[in-house]
């Protein structure tokens, strides 16, 4: 499902006399259907980079990044528009929204945005904050004024609000309790279950050895970098 | 699909001076275009090329119409031009006044787009004027009052209510949440995100706030000096800036 070959990254500052930072070279990876790969390297070696430049908000210098079949480092911003909306969903660190929006609508969004009957949304977005222990009382409220893991969980159901079949996910259980983290994990292993290919990033050992099938370390995709 | 919109390479001099230049993109339906750059970049020359309040001197504008499909609206009659800008097409300006009529009471400012298009029925006008008065919450209870007894951010959506009753397919803003207080910013920006997706309109945005357009935009278009320096998704354009000009006006910017 998702497939890197041979991708570099580098940010050229051209406001910094056109300073030129590789941070990515050569880099190839493989998941399958049902399969979770951690990304592990120590902080700034390009874990983000790597999952931003499978979504397409960063663009690869050279090489092809292939999500179901679409190389996103070439694709048309509608094709990238497409494939989110139907097949590739982010669990971001941070939760991004348009003040105002009920944590309810925030949540069924991707799933309003697929078209999906206005009720039966709500109903799995409704869902998910309960199995997240949202408490009911905070659902019409806009998660702007949430507490930092209130607005993580908020972040995760909206990310597991649709089926997506291949999956990123930005360290989901960094400053969960233990509850929840379980609850975290559990939606891991069920979107594994039906199937999803997923990267993740986890500092949480425990929880990387429970739900994912390999490692890859980035650090191996810029030893020229460091040298 | 087609595309609703295709331009093709408008440019607009004011004398020698370069208002836009050899400007291309085409928009899908459902999509919305941001274009974002500092003031005097060319955006608002742009815009008003785009919806044919100003004549380019070069390029196509080409318009999917409901009729009789792609037409260069450039080159249409005048009076061809006026229907689709009552019907397929609709402006919000910047400032709200610019595109209401001050004189006529709130009713009679979405009612009058209605008749425009052939309406007659008092009662059924009124109604519907009601109603889309309720969606961008403003109270039944002000229709028959006159848009100078109403706040900034209420003359922006009833604006907004005026364009968007007669179910226009293209909506052109010029800065529809500037001048506002960032309250009324926010819920402008629901409103038109509801609007946007419940009525599968296409919208092309022009702004100079970048968290605006990261909210708003599918894409993003980058002016300067009235060419188009960078385009593309628009977190894309945002997080991995690839134009010295962009750079620096995202790096210019408090958190988006």
């Amino acid at each position: 499902m998702i497939e890197l070959i041979e991708v570099s990254k580098r940010f050229t500052l051209h406001n910094k006399g056109g300073a030129v930072i590789p941070v990515m070279e050569g880099a190839s990876l493989k998941v399958v259907p049902g399969e979770c790969v951690a990304l592990t390297g120590a902080s700034g070696a390009g874990k983000s980079t790597m999952m931003r430049v499978i979504y397409g908000n960063f663009l690869a210098a050279s090489g092809q990044v292939l999500v179901d079949g679409l190389d996103v480092a070439k694709a048309e911003p509608q094709e990238i528009l497409a494939l989110r909306r139907e097949t590739l969903g982010y669990v971001s660190q941070f939760l991004r929204v348009v003040p105002r929006v009920p944590t309810l609508e925030v949540v069924a969004e991707p799933l309003l945005a697929l078209g999906c009957d206005r009720q039966e949304a709500l109903g799995k977005a409704a869902g998910l904050l309960s199995r997240l222990n949202i408490p009911e009382r905070l659902w019409l409220l806009s998660p702007t004024t949430f507490s930092g893991g209130e607005q993580q969980r908020v972040n995760i159901a909206r990310g597991f609000a649709h089926d997506y079949p291949v999956m990123l996910l930005d360290e989901p259980t960094a400053a969960l309790d233990t509850q929840n983290r379980e609850t975290v994990l559990t939606l891991i292993e069920e979107a594994k279950a039906r199937g999803a290919a997923i990267v993740g990033i986890f500092h949480d050992i425990e929880a990387r050895e429970r739900v994912c099938d390999r490692e890859i370390n980035v650090s191996d995709f810029n030893q020229e970098v460091a040298e | 699909m087609t595309p609703l919109l295709q331009v093709k390479g408008i440019g607009k001099r004011y004398g020698a001076q370069i208002g836009c230049a050899d400007v291309s993109f085409d928009l899908y339906p459902g999509e919305v275009m941001g274009i974002v750059g500092e003031s005097g970049s060319g955006k608002s020359t742009l815009l008003n090329c785009l919806a044919g309040h100003l004549a380019p001197d070069a390029g196509q504008v080409i318009f999917d119409t409901r009729a009789d499909g792609p037409e260069d609206t450039v080159n249409m009659s005048e009076p061809e031009r006026r229907m689709l800008r009552r019907t397929d097409w609709a402006f919000v300006h910047q400032n709200a006044r610019d595109g209401l009529r001050m004189s006529v009471s709130a009713g009679g400012n979405i009612g009058e787009r209605l008749m425009a298009v052939g309406d007659r029925h008092y009662g059924a006008i009124r109604d519907r004027a009601i109603d889309w008065l309720g969606r961008v919450e403003i109270s039944e209870t002000r229709v028959d009052d006159r848009p100078t007894t109403f706040s900034g951010g209420m003359q922006q959506r009833l604006q907004i209510a005026r364009n968007l009753v007669t179910s226009p397919r293209l909506v052109f803003m010029d800065e529809p949440t500037g001048g506002l207080d960032v309250s009324v910013q926010a819920r402008l920006l629901d409103l038109l995100r509801g609007l946007v997706r419940e009525l599968g309109l296409s919208a092309i945005i022009v702004t100079h706030d970048l968290a605006v357009a990261r909210l708003l935009a599918h894409r993003l278009m980058v002016m300067k000096e009235g060419h188009m320096i960078e385009a593309g998704l628009t977190d894309q354009v945002l997080d991995d800036p690839q134009h010295a000009y962009t750079q620096l006006l995202v790096s210019s910017v408090l958190q988006v």
